[in-house]
């Protein structure tokens, strides 16, 4: 039964999306619809207030009445269709929304490895005894920059026994692979380039894109040591995919949304609404998460396919100049990608944990105030991911690297086995608690109507 | 069987069919692995030629002497003083305990008693170099296993050694400061001062921060212990010496076994592997012996300053004619990767007949071959093994 409510659901959403599509608005399935967001600048605020005063506490309700965040870049949408003066938004201003918040995404890659870069360097400098980067810029600040510089302007070295379509193609497809990954995420509420009802499997689905581009570029470079560094990662990011892929099933479970916006709205509230404190099974998948996350960016102490000890530079020996900078870049992006996508899953992503904060911008009319509401939340978010982003430095610069046998132990023996086990225990938990706390909902769920 | 057989298309093409049509006829290689000269991890340039099968090391080959300078044949042709520079350059980390082993053996050759003092500078000297020498091996070892932060930690603390050093005779690396007769120059009290400095710095708190930071983290244990086995009889028979031996259990030292210098006035321990982590002889047993050889060499260091005497720092006339008798000597010290012997054979001549070095390195690295052919060692295991010799190819080719 609760198979024919998911089909029914992911049906009307069908029809909303097309119908928005065209430009018209749905009809609200219940009572307590959502407003349709299309229209003035500040609607967003408003629909955005609304839908979180109709979402009843759980996730499922929530779910099936909001229809209206099935756009794709309202932000940018409303801005369009209020400077060309349109009464309604069309399917080609909707896709051409979309490009803009991509290109603003990739603008965004582009200054957090900028940033990233600099901030490893002076992380792991502070933590060794050295200053790191100090001279270009106050305290080595534009170092990165004038790395970026010498990276473009370098000439381009493709070895002689190189399969060259090959050695070109891969750097571009590693990139692709990462920046691909960042079209369903959130930057805060409505602030993603397009908010996919299927997010995380999105997002699950198109990272193995970025395996196959290492794959190329280690076999391409015809070397013994980018061969080993190759088949490593191989290994390890398809391993490492699994225990992600589950942790993603705990939180689809209890969100009852694949959509990344549906997620971070069903932990609204005090900061114990949280998936990382809501029930302990997903604080240990939290953990889970970001251990795998770790191997799937390559970090220490999962670096082996970057070994340099061993492997001299792993599957980027041979690339330098810009190829090597595009690796480089996609390295970090995922790294914030994965971070952000760890907030979202598991801490609150936008929301700052303390309901008034949360509410500014939300119960007020003026023009201002939404405005600051969403200015804060991209930042708390931003902040929360770059906050697991240092850990992630801060472990690397910590720990020894693990040895192949033992990444793949970790990997199909302890955490495998664990998130499995988190899985049906954390679904266990929110059906009890669902039975205890909030009957009508839980068997809404599995009495049919 | 083969189904592509009857094509006749070239060699390679129908290899590739195959693969595409008959998963059956999938075959692996083994592959040679050429690791080094120029490595990362081979700690200078040594040469692995590795068989492996995926990543397991089925058979590795060890190529040395691309750091090749000729010592022993340039010792024939330089007066005996002129000889000191050159054994600084053997082991280049441990430069001291070179020196102290030639000036020994020759002043053997000669007779020559040094003064009270100098044999205690050379003490305080000796045993600060080794603390640098193992502190870098640390360091090193962490970086080998992926742990950099703990090779610049070591770094922070040698660099302080170095100091000392640059203050007592000018270098931070090759000395020439322990000579025939005696030393270069005074230990001032204010030098003492600096070590006794470094010492209260060092001793209770940075030893213990490393082994929190390294030498108990579970990876760490996890990538050395019960990896690179040498069990008791095989150091032995392989020569193996110095923090490689004792890490196999063998209580060999010759600062207490053989005393050379006043190393019989000091009170200190040897430490050996006990398998506190996996097996005796592993690499952590190895690697263990080394932190521990720190602690023992600063409470040596302790000593000799607390005792040393006034007095000449040198034997200025022995020294300016270094003319030993006819005859031929062999005067071993423990450096700081194992037992240094100097061969030196006179003809009575200011130019020694002959020089030859039993480098401890050399023979240390001798055994991997033995150990890593059909030892089930992964690719990341010959790393830590190698790393674990704590091999300085400029002692190896010499």
């Amino acid at each position: 039964m609760s198979l024919s409510l998911s089909l029914q659901s992911l049906l009307f959403k069908t029809n909303a999306w097309l119908a928005q599509a065209e430009g018209t608005t749905p009809a609200p399935e219940g009572g307590e619809g959502a407003a349709p967001t299309e229209g003035a600048a500040n609607a967003a605020g408003d629909a955005t207030k609304e839908i979180v005063e109709a979402a009843p506490e759980r996730a499922f309700m929530l779910n099936e009445n909001s229809t209206s965040d099935e756009s794709g870049a309202p932000y940018i949408e409303s801005a369009i269709t209020y400077v060309l003066n349109v009464e309604q938004s069309s399917w080609w201003i909707a896709a051409f929304s979309m490009l803009l918040a991509c290109l603003g995404v990739f603008g965004f890659i582009n200054v957090f490895a900028l940033f990233a870069v600099w901030l490893e360097r002076k992380v792991s400098a502070h933590m060794q005894c050295r200053l790191g980067p100090m001279e270009v810029g106050p305290h080595g600040a534009l170092q990165t920059i004038a790395d970026g510089i010498k990276l473009t302007v370098k000439e381009d070295i493709i070895p002689k026994l190189a399969d060259r379509p090959l050695f070109i193609l891969a750097p571009i497809i590693v990139f692709t692979g990462t920046f691909i990954r960042f079209v369903p995420l959130p930057f805060g509420p409505h602030l993603n380039a397009i908010d996919l009802n299927l997010g995380l499997f999105f997002i699950a689905s198109v990272g193995s894109v970025e395996v196959l581009g290492v794959i190329m570029a280690g076999w391409a470079s015809n070397n013994k040591w980018s061969l080993f560094a190759t088949i490593r990662t191989a290994t390890q990011m398809v391993s490492y995919e699994i225990p992600i892929g589950l942790t993603f099933v705990a939180v689809i479970v209890s969100a009852g949304t694949l959509s990344l916006h549906g997620i971070v709205e069903a932990q609204e509230g005090w900061f114990f609404n949280w998936y990382m404190f809501r029930n302990p099974f997903l604080a240990v998948l939290f953990i889970v998460f970001f251990i795998a996350t770790l191997a799937e960016c390559k970090r220490a102490p999962f670096d082996l396919p970057e070994a340099e000890s061993e492997l001299v530079s792993g599957f980027h020996t041979e690339y330098s100049g810009i190829r090597f900078a595009l690796f480089f870049m996609a390295e970090y992006a995922a790294m914030y990608l994965v971070s952000a996508i760890a907030v979202v899953l598991f801490m609150g992503g936008w929301y700052t944990g303390i309901p008034m904060i949360d509410e500014i911008g939300m119960n007020t009319t003026s023009e201002v105030t939404p405005w600051l509401g969403l200015f804060i939340k991209a930042h708390v978010l931003i902040g929360k991911a770059l906050t697991l982003v240092f850990l992630q430095i801060w472990v690397r610069w910590t720990l020894p690297r693990v040895r192949l046998d033992q990444m793949m132990y970790l990997c199909w023996k302890v955490l495998l086995p664990v998130a499995l086990l988190c899985l049906v225990g954390s679904a266990f938990w929110d059906l009890c608690m669902g039975a205890f706390s909030d009957e009508k909902d839980y068997f809404m769920m599995i009495i049919p109507k | 069987m083969n189904r592509v057989g009857e094509f006749h298309v070239h060699k390679n093409v129908r290899k590739r069919f195959v693969v595409m049509i008959n998963a059956g006829d999938l075959r692996t290689e083994e592959m040679l692995l050429n690791m080094g000269p120029q490595h990362p991890s081979t700690h200078g340039v040594f040469r692995v030629v590795i068989r492996t099968d995926g990543e397991m090391i089925l058979e590795t080959e060890s190529h040395i002497g691309y750091l090749h300078r000729c010592f022993e044949k340039i010792s024939e042709n330089v007066n005996y003083m002129q000889v000191v520079p050159y054994t600084d350059r053997m082991d280049y980390l441990c430069a001291m305990i070179n020196n102290l082993g030639y000036a020994e053996a020759v002043e053997k050759l000669m007779e020559l008693e040094v003064p009270e003092r100098a044999k205690y500078i050379r003490i305080i000297a000796c045993e600060l170099n080794r603390i640098a020498s193992h502190l870098l091996a640390f360091g090193v070892y962490g970086l080998d296993l992926g742990a950099i932060t703990p090779f610049l930690h070591a770094f922070r603390d040698r660099e302080k050694i170095l100091k000392i050093f640059e203050k007592l005779c000018g270098q931070r690396l090759n000395y020439t400061y322990i000579r025939v007769g005696g030393v270069s120059f005074d230990m001032t009290e204010e030098i003492l001062q600096d070590i006794q400095d470094f010492l209260d710095y060092f001793e209770p708190d940075v030893l213990d921060e490393f082994n929190r930071l390294l030498s108990y983290n579970g990876i760490f244990i996890s990538r050395t212990a019960n990896v690179g086995i040498i069990p008791e009889e095989m150091a032995i028979n392989y020569g193996l010496t110095g923090p490689s031996l004792r890490g196999s259990g063998v209580k060999r030292d010759l600062r207490k076994d053989e005393p050379y210098c006043i190393y019989d006035r000091f009170d200190f321990e040897v430490p050996v592997g006990d398998g506190e982590q996996g097996t005796v002889g592993d690499c952590w047993s190895r690697y263990i012996v080394r932190v521990k050889e720190m602690y023992e060499s600063a409470q040596i260091i302790r000593q000799a300053m607390r005792d040393i005497p006034g007095g000449a720092f040198i034997d200025k006339k022995a020294s300016n004619k270094v003319k030993p008798p006819k005859g031929e000597v062999y005067h071993k010290v423990e450096g700081a990767r194992g037992e240094l012997g100097y061969h030196v054979i006179s003809d009575g001549t200011d130019v020694p007949y002959r020089v030859k070095a039993r480098a401890p390195s050399f023979c240390n690295i001798s055994i991997l071959d033995a150990m890593a052919s059909d030892a089930n060692m992964m690719l990341a295991d010959i790393v830590a093994v190698i790393g674990s010799f704590d091999i300085v190819m400029g002692e190896v080719d010499r």
